[in-house]
């Protein structure tokens, strides 16, 4: 059901390029493979979601595109460019002023906020722009403020993360991964550690970056955000992708046995 | 009793406390300064960087503190540094106590969450400026409890630099009491001195760590 090539460069205008590429990309841990031969590409201002059981690879995947993971098969390239390691054979680390070039550009978003507990709301979205971009510190404290006014957090910019509810953390942390400018964000679950009546806050931040043409590519278990957001959903079983397409194939015209045991699953668990 | 003595004597036994909290001080910032690069040479130097750590830390724990003192001030000399008694107290206090500061430092960063820096990696932060900006400040947060602890061992360990002839607070109650034939009055005067400043480095340290926690 993949509708990807191995070519790395697809296409020559820069346009066209896909913002990711992944080709073969296999992992393991130790012994065991969490991911086998992924392939999956994203273009300029896509949403792709991916799915999948608990286990199944997904933060792994996330994690290779930023190679907070490294792979030792395959392929991942962000915008053509190989990540993580340099072009040719055989196949040597980045080095790693090139791989923060790179992360740069890719921002991600984690489960757990991870927000520094030292710092205020303001001086956690200001910090990158100070330490990575080089912004001086004013230019950096008034982007800093307006990311957060644009997440809905003007209010609160002076607050500590613990004085900050978590939906309003999340934001926090969306503001400082949009503040970078990035090319692609990614998300982790980013409203699985949420209580339930918070998640919609955090969606709706999301929503709005896909309406403003964000690529991202989204790990979650919201499948209502999944149908209505995602231009294209993947899902993952046993580290493999099973599954890739519009919302609507995925949720009702797959004959996939395990995607729609999954969402039986899923159906079951929402409904009273 | 004559307590006469003791205020005849008090202003040689207040320098003697100022020197006894000015060499506990500096000793704590060398021990404070050496403790961080031996801790982070520790988490992220590698193999060697772990074993040289581990070997230092172990040394400077376990041999007494007047031991290494007299070491330091009978065997550089030996090797052509002449060392000036002040900065052997100074150096031998920091060094002793930059051992027990880098196993509080490293206490306290394995208790920071593995995501807090995986977060700055994934914006591209360098790992000189994870450290810098956001594993360290954290520590150092979280440390201040022990490192009031430690400061107030340190300046009770300092009356060991008497023996090298620094004048601080012990050598100068050891002084007043021979000169008065008044030992009794000298040391408790001293002690005294010695529960004061304590005291009120607990009460700091509580100030410090309410206002942290605030924040
Ligand atoms: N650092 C690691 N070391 C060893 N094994 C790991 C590591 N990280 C993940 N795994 C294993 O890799 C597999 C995939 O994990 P991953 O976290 O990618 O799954 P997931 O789809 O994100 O699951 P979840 O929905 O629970 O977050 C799991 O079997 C997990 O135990
Ligand atoms: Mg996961």
């Amino acid at each position: 059901m993949t509708d990807v090539t191995a070519s790395p460069i697809a296409g020559s205008s820069p346009e066209d390029r896909p913002m990711i590429t992944i080709s073969h990309l296999s992992k393991s841990f130790g012994e065991t493979q969490v991911l086998k031969d992924i392939n999956l590409t994203v273009h300029k201002s896509e949403v792709v979601c991916l799915i999948g059981p608990s286990g199944s690879g997904k933060s792994t995947l996330l994690r290779c595109l930023n190679f907070l993971e490294s792979y030792e098969a395959g392929e991942v390239r962000m915008e053509g460019r190989l990540v993580g390691y340099t072009e040719g054979f055989p196949r040597r680390k980045m080095k790693n002023r090139e791989l923060r070039a790179l992360r740069r550009e890719v921002g991600m978003v984690f489960q757990h906020f991870n927000l520094w507990p030292h710092m205020t709301a303001m001086e956690n979205v200001r910090e990158a722009l100070v330490q990575v971009k080089g912004l001086p510190l004013e230019e950096a404290t008034a982007k800093a403020e307006a990311m957060l006014t644009r997440v809905g957090l003007a209010d609160r910019m002076h607050a500590h993360p613990s004085r900050l509810s978590g939906g309003q953390q999340q934001r926090v942390a969306i503001a400082r991964v949009v503040a970078m400018e990035p090319h692609v964000i990614l998300f982790d679950e980013p409203t699985s550690a949420l209580d339930p009546e918070l998640v919609g806050e955090v969606l709706q931040v999301m929503k709005d970056l896909a309406a403003d043409g964000m690529t991202m590519v989204v790990v979650t278990h919201e499948m209502g955000f999944a149908a209505n957001v995602a231009d294209r959903v993947a899902f993952l079983d046993g580290g493999h992708i099973v599954e890739d397409g519009p919302p609507r194939q995925v949720f009702h015209e797959s004959s996939e046995p395990r995607v729609r045991q999954f969402l039986q699953t899923y159906h079951e668990r929402n409904s009273f | 009793m004559n307590w006469d003595v003791v205020t005849r004597n008090l202003p040689y036994l207040l320098e003697g406390t100022v020197m006894t909290i000015a060499v506990s001080l500096a000793g704590i910032l060398v021990g404070q300064v050496l403790g961080a690069f031996i801790c982070v040479g520790r988490i992220s130097g590698g193999r060697v960087g772990e074993t040289l750590g581990a070997v230092y830390v172990s040394f400077f724990r376990g041999v007494p503190l007047l031991i290494q003192l007299l070491l330091i001030y009978y065997m550089l000399p030996l090797v052509g540094i002449d060392v000036p008694p002040l900065v052997a107290a100074v150096g031998a206090l920091g060094l002793a106590s930059s051992a027990y500061v880098s196993e509080i430092y490293r206490g306290s960063l394995l208790a920071i969450p593995h995501g807090h820096g995986e977060a700055a990696l994934a914006l591209g932060f360098s790992e000189g400026s994870i450290w810098r900006r956001i594993l360290l400040p954290q520590a150092f947060r979280l440390s201040v409890p022990a490192l009031v602890n430690e400061l107030i061992l340190l300046l009770k360990a300092s009356s060991l630099i008497s023996v090298v002839g620094v004048a601080e607070l012990t050598r100068v109650s050891q002084s007043v009491a021979s000169s008065t034939y008044r030992p009794l009055e000298a040391y408790m005067a001293a002690g005294a001195i010695y529960l004061i400043i304590n005291g009120a480095l607990a009460l700091l340290g509580v100030l410090v760590e309410r206002r942290l926690a605030r924040s």
